[in-house]
């Protein structure tokens, strides 16, 4: 266990096991997005009170709750790449930050098109909302802190001593429907397992659509951190004649 | 480690104290940011008075953010830095003394000076109370959180912009807090609620940052 462990933190053995998992990862993905898409945004019924509106629940909580994971998966690669100077754990929260990005402006894009008719207005000042803003700030700053230093190794090092720090947000965003009393509604969603609230038409399609994102997730990783290894490692000898033979 | 500290503390406010003009030009910041809300909108009392608290907790975050440079750099440029973090002493309690000589010359100012400009907002006496208060506990913040910013970006050549990027949503929490205490309180209802969080604040950023900006100085210092 711990000898496979240790070799994937070499970019070498990370880059051939990676190989093998992407192709099931991405089908993986691909299926389970069309499954909950389908299910979703088809065939699970309409809500009594927000009517058709309600599906786009099936993408705005998936992405919010995966801007969350995508960010403490920032957070404990670089905790990870500080405290042990592995090089794979920064080359991952690296990788990780653009679609963490993306995933909140999807969340927030989302979440303003289904404020628009259900609360009236396209963008609250509301503490979740705020929250969630911040977050995306959080994830440009990392970015561009990575962008600004020219030393790999210290970048890497430095982003990671912010996305640490900011980490505080988290519990921020998460509980804010339940410290302030606010516009949005309360969670609907604890961990993996769904609070009786929401119906089984609907909860099984939203979970399908949370375990799609997730694996999508999972397979971009992969896919960008091996394009950041082969970038970091271009000047090996496997790089070399992995370039030669294909 | 406290005679380190009380030393390096002496040492930055004997070097403040000697470099009087960058100790102003933040404060004349912060009086100029706040006098152009009046001219932009209209100077209507009554409306002065309800975003006064807002505009003046704004003002002084980014003067506040433009004095942070001053934390470091001179520091970095002649290599004084690199001798702290060599020093046997922890870098983490060195940097908490240099946090606070720079509070005491950029935070405690912005605060006196804010009773003045409330003045010029036009704000109730509750409300003035309220904006020192939050300022007391939130000035510290500002520096500490803002030195975290400082400590990752001193090694690099133009920061300026990228140090707002990265510092200024860590700000917002305290915004909003100190924001709200003054609204609170020309309404008439108590402030406690806000003062206590920033309160909390700042206790958590009191235990945690110095590690963060010890961290962050031995990265920039590579």
């Amino acid at each position: 266990m711990w000898v496979w462990f240790h070799k994937l933190g070499s970019p070498r053995h990370f880059y051939r096991i990676s190989g093998r998992l992407l192709p099931w990862l991405t089908a993986l993905a691909v299926g389970l997005l069309a499954v909950g898409l389908a299910w979703g945004l088809v065939f699970s019924p309409p809500d009594y009170q927000q009517g058709e509106t309600v599906r786009i629940m099936y993408i705005h909580v998936p992405a919010a709750v995966m801007s969350m994971v995508v960010y403490a998966v920032m957070a404990a690669a670089g905790f990870v790449y500080l405290v042990w100077r592995i090089k794979l754990a920064d080359l991952v929260a690296a990788a990780s930050a653009p679609v963490g990005a993306w995933f909140t402006v999807l969340a927030l894009v989302t979440g303003s098109l289904w404020g628009k008719p259900m609360w009236g207005t396209w963008w609250a000042w509301d503490a979740r909302l705020t929250a969630e803003l911040i977050l995306l700030f959080l994830y440009l700053g990392y970015m561009a802190l990575y962008n600004a230093i020219e030393d790999r190794r210290s970048a890497g090092r430095a982003a990671a001593v912010l996305a640490l720090v900011g980490v505080v947000n988290l519990p921020i965003i998460h509980y804010s429907v339940e410290w302030w009393y606010t516009l949005h509604q309360g969670p609907t969603t604890r961990g993996m397992r769904i609070a009786g609230t929401v119906h089984p038409d609907m909860r099984y399609p939203l979970l399908t659509m949370m375990l799609a994102f997730g694996v999508y997730y999972a397979a971009v990783l992969l896919k960008r951190t091996r394009c950041l290894v082969l970038e970091t490692e271009r000047d090996s000898a496997w790089v070399r004649e992995l370039v030669k033979t294909t | 480690m406290w005679r380190a500290m009380v030393s390096v503390v002496k040492r930055d406010l004997l070097l403040a104290v000697r470099h009087r003009s960058e100790l102003v030009n933040p404060l004349l910041f912060f009086l100029i940011v706040v006098s152009l809300f009046p001219l932009s909108l209209e100077p209507d009392p009554r409306m002065l008075a309800t975003i006064g608290g807002g505009v003046i907790w704004v003002a002084a975050l980014l003067a506040g953010m433009l004095a942070l440079d001053a934390m470091f750099r001179p520091d970095f440029e002649d290599g004084t830095l690199e001798q702290l973090v060599l020093s046997p002493q922890p870098v983490a309690a060195l940097a908490l003394a240099k946090v606070f000589a720079h509070w005491l010359v950029s935070g405690l100012p912005l605060m006196l000076m804010a009773p003045l400009l409330g003045v010029l907002m036009n704000l109730p006496g509750e409300a003035m109370l309220a904006l020192l208060a939050t300022l007391a506990v939130g000035t510290p913040v500002i520096s500490l959180v803002g030195a975290i910013g400082v400590a990752l970006t001193v090694g690099l050549r133009r920061s300026g912009v990228l140090l707002s990027l990265l510092v200024l949503p860590l700000y917002i929490p305290v915004l909003i807090f100190g924001a709200a205490a003054a609204g609170d309180a020309a309404a008439g209802q108590s402030i406690a609620g806000p003062v206590l969080f920033i309160g909390a604040m700042l206790v958590l950023a009191l235990t945690l940052a110095p590690l963060a900006i010890g961290a962050a100085l031995r990265i920039s210092l590579e």
